[in-house]
């Protein structure tokens, strides 16, 4: 499971907002950044139905979001056979056929009718070769690259691939981790072409490096910008508003109806 | 006074001290120094946009020539970034919808589908038979304004204005129903996740039926001007060359990989939104040149027009958002004499009956529900191909990361294919078949 709370939520200034009745600009001290959200992505999580806990009574009252939830990091388990549908069959056939697949693929999740395969980030364009080319497989597309930032991990910077078979009409995702110390991950545009454009955005955007891309440069901040904006630690601005001097905090230190 | 005559710094200003300080005397470039090394070559560097008429919005193309044929041709973008994604995770699951459908502005309900599709996967509620419904008769009447779109500016950068004014006045008839139907002619923010906003109004019905009369006679003018015409023809047969191969690598999908004879359309091929039950056919071609492309939107007109009709057929009274009121808005609009406007009953018994219905109120729409966490993908075809949602949640009330895989942006890695080896006008044609939008590439 990938999201426990840990114990009740810590203390925290009095949530709707007894003690900032102080005036135009006052921000209301808002709780630190929940920057230990752990990896949704992590581990296939627990079926909950639909409608049961949506307001999260059970994680201790706090549903804003940002209110220093404490979650568990996930175990990083791989899914239980068998998964269902096309999924068995698809990784059979792949751990049969392909060297190396103990070495490659970490882990299997399958959430949500959707497959994941965790990929070694050194791995990443090989396996793509061998999902494109295979009889098996025949991955003709890829739809996009991008990136999702988990702070709390030790590997935060996630890059995810979205694959499909036209052949077989199926649908795969590979996902892979770097640290922001060493963020590099093998470059696919060798295999697909049309990454080239969706790697620069994940550069521009996470910071993450991808060796053997042909011309990585930023493409939708301007070349000179400093810092990576879609990372979670990426400090947001409040917009100046002139009225006595009064300053609109960033998003995400607005007082929140929690 | 110095000056400098070493070739690197042949573009320096020259500079000479006085006692106000150091004063530079800027001059322009010798054109022999320049020029000499290289006149042979007559490699010249064309900068197009962003700011240009036939750059299909803020595009910027940097091409080098050689005569009239361009050698190298590349796209820059990032004029029209927002962050839209970014400001995503910093609103809750429903704002969210307001913020996509800015992103590919000429389709914004694909947009807004294509988010509360993914939020719905992510729920695991379905949404009612006729919000599904309305959807796909939305999505229809913006793919029909949004070709329509593709026509006037691909026309107006061409040379075909009157195809512009023509393309733009039948656009305004669509958008004059999306509007009855939304409140607003773009940007409508009306599909939301379980469901939609709010019902049809009354009289919409009869408007669109209204509209299916009037479209087809609209569009065959339109189809006049612009088929048979020897200088349409002209600037758009054999121009700008992409093949099935080419398009794969290059992950273009939607009307440029139709146009390339390869019949793919999600509609078909992954169906949503109950598109499996609908009849009509996939628009192809084998010519996979701008000729091409314009005739597979001009047969996807004719295409939408089918499944408008037969989604009005299917239109049955019912929910048009899901009954879980945890998830739906509570308060249940109702059309004032003001425009827009909660119910009264509902005020009524939120203010003064039920003091749990009020905080259930109060909750939902300050914080919004939560989403278990977890990721997912879900692709639609939008006009312009593939449009991919891929939201991770991580079980807050706010998207964790939502990140939109828009087809625009993908189709325009295509830019250097198609206009390598071609003349400078073909440049123009080759990035007016592909149509981007540059709301949705810079997001």
């Amino acid at each position: 499971m990938s999201v426990t709370p840990q114990g009740s939520p810590p203390a925290r200034s009095s949530p709707d907002g007894e003690d900032d009745t102080t005036g135009v600009g006052s921000v209301s001290s808002a709780p630190e950044r929940a920057d230990v959200v752990s990896s949704a992505v992590d581990a296939a999580p627990p079926p909950r139905p639909a409608g049961s806990d949506m307001f999260g009574a059970a994680l201790g009252g706090d549903t804003s979001g940002y209110g220093g939830l404490v979650r568990k990091k996930g175990p990083g388990l791989s899914s239980e056979r068998p998964y269902g549908g096309w999924f068995d069959e698809a990784v059979d056939a792949l751990e049969e056929s392909y060297r190396g697949f103990g070495d490659t693929v970490t882990r299997v999740v399958v959430d949500r009718g959707e497959l994941t395969l965790h990929v070694r980030r050194q791995s990443v364009a090989a396996l793509c070769r061998y999902l494109r080319d295979n009889a098996n497989h025949r991955y003709e597309l890829l739809l996009g690259v991008s990136g999702v930032d988990f702070p709390d991990q030790d590997e935060r910077l996630h890059v995810v691939y979205h694959l499909l078979s036209m052949t077989y009409r199926r649908r795969l995702r590979l996902e892979t981790t770097c640290s922001v110390e060493d963020p590099h991950v093998a470059s696919v545009v060798g295999v697909y072409p049309t990454a080239d454009f969706h790697e620069r955005e994940t550069w521009d955007m996470f910071g993450v490096q991808f060796d053997g891309h042909p011309g990585l440069t930023r493409i939708l901040m301007p070349d000179d910008w400093d810092g990576h904006p879609q990372r979670k630690d990426y400090p947001l601005g409040g917009v100046p508003v002139e009225y006595k001097g009064a300053q609109i905090p960033p998003p995400d230190e607005r007082r929140s109806y929690a | 006074m110095t000056t400098t005559d070493s070739p690197t710094e042949a573009y320096q200003a020259s500079s000479r001290d006085t006692t106000e300080g150091t004063v530079y005397t800027v001059t322009g470039g010798d054109w022999d120094t320049v020029l000499g090394a290289n006149l042979d070559e007559e490699r010249i560097v064309v900068n197009m946009g962003p700011q240009h008429p036939s750059t299909h919005g803020v595009l910027r193309l940097v091409m080098e020539l050689d005569g009239e044929t361009v050698t190298s041709a590349r796209t820059v973008i990032g004029y029209l970034h927002t962050g839209i994604e970014k400001n995503l995770e910093y609103r809750n699951w429903v704002q969210g919808v307001t913020f996509v459908t800015r992103m590919d502005y000429l389709a914004p309900i694909f947009n807004e589908t294509a988010y509360s599709l993914a939020v719905e996967k992510l729920l695991g509620v379905e949404p009612p038979e006729r919000a599904t419904v309305i959807r796909v008769l939305c999505m229809e009447l913006n793919r029909i304004s949004s070709h329509l779109v593709a026509f006037a500016t691909g026309g107006l950068e061409l040379g075909a204005l009157t195809a512009m004014t023509n393309a733009f006045r039948e656009r305004e008839l669509v958008l004059d129903v999306l509007e009855m139907i939304t409140g607003l002619r773009m940007n409508h923010a009306y599909i939301r996740p379980g469901g939609v906003s709010q019902d049809l109004p009354a009289g919409a019905v009869e408007k669109i039926r209204e509209l299916l009369e009037i479209l087809p006679e609209r569009f065959t003018g339109l189809d006049k001007m612009l088929t048979g015409n020897p200088i349409w023809q002209a600037r758009t047969q054999n121009v700008a060359h992409l093949d099935v191969q080419g398009c794969l690598a290059l992950g273009v999908t939607g009307p440029i990989l139709r146009s390339a004879g390869l019949a793919w359309d999600l509609r078909k091929t992954d169906p949503y939104c109950g598109y499996e039950n609908y009849d009509f056919d996939v628009a192809v071609t084998p010519d996979a040149d701008c000729w091409g492309r314009f005739l597979v939107r001009k047969q996807e007109l004719y295409e939408s027009l089918k499944i408008i009709e037969q989604a009005l057929d299917k239109l049955r009274p019912g929910p048009i958002m899901v009954a879980d009121t945890k998830i739906a808005w509570p308060a249940q609009l109702a059309l004032g004499s003001d425009g827009l406007g909660q119910s009264l009953d509902h005020v009524k018994k939120i203010m003064g009956t039920s003091m749990e219905a009020l905080i259930h109120h109060f909750k939902l729409v300050t914080e919004g529900f939560r989403v278990p966490a977890g990721q997912v993908y879900v692709g639609v075809e939008s006009p312009r191909g593939e449009l991919g949602v891929h939201a991770v949640s991580d079980g807050g009330t706010r998207p964790y990361r939502v990140h939109v895989r828009d087809p625009s942006f993908t189709n325009l890695q295509a830019t250097a294919a198609m206009c390598e080896g071609g003349m400078l006008s073909d440049a123009i044609a080759a990035v007016a078949s592909i149509d981007p939008v540059m709301g949705g590439v810079d997001r």
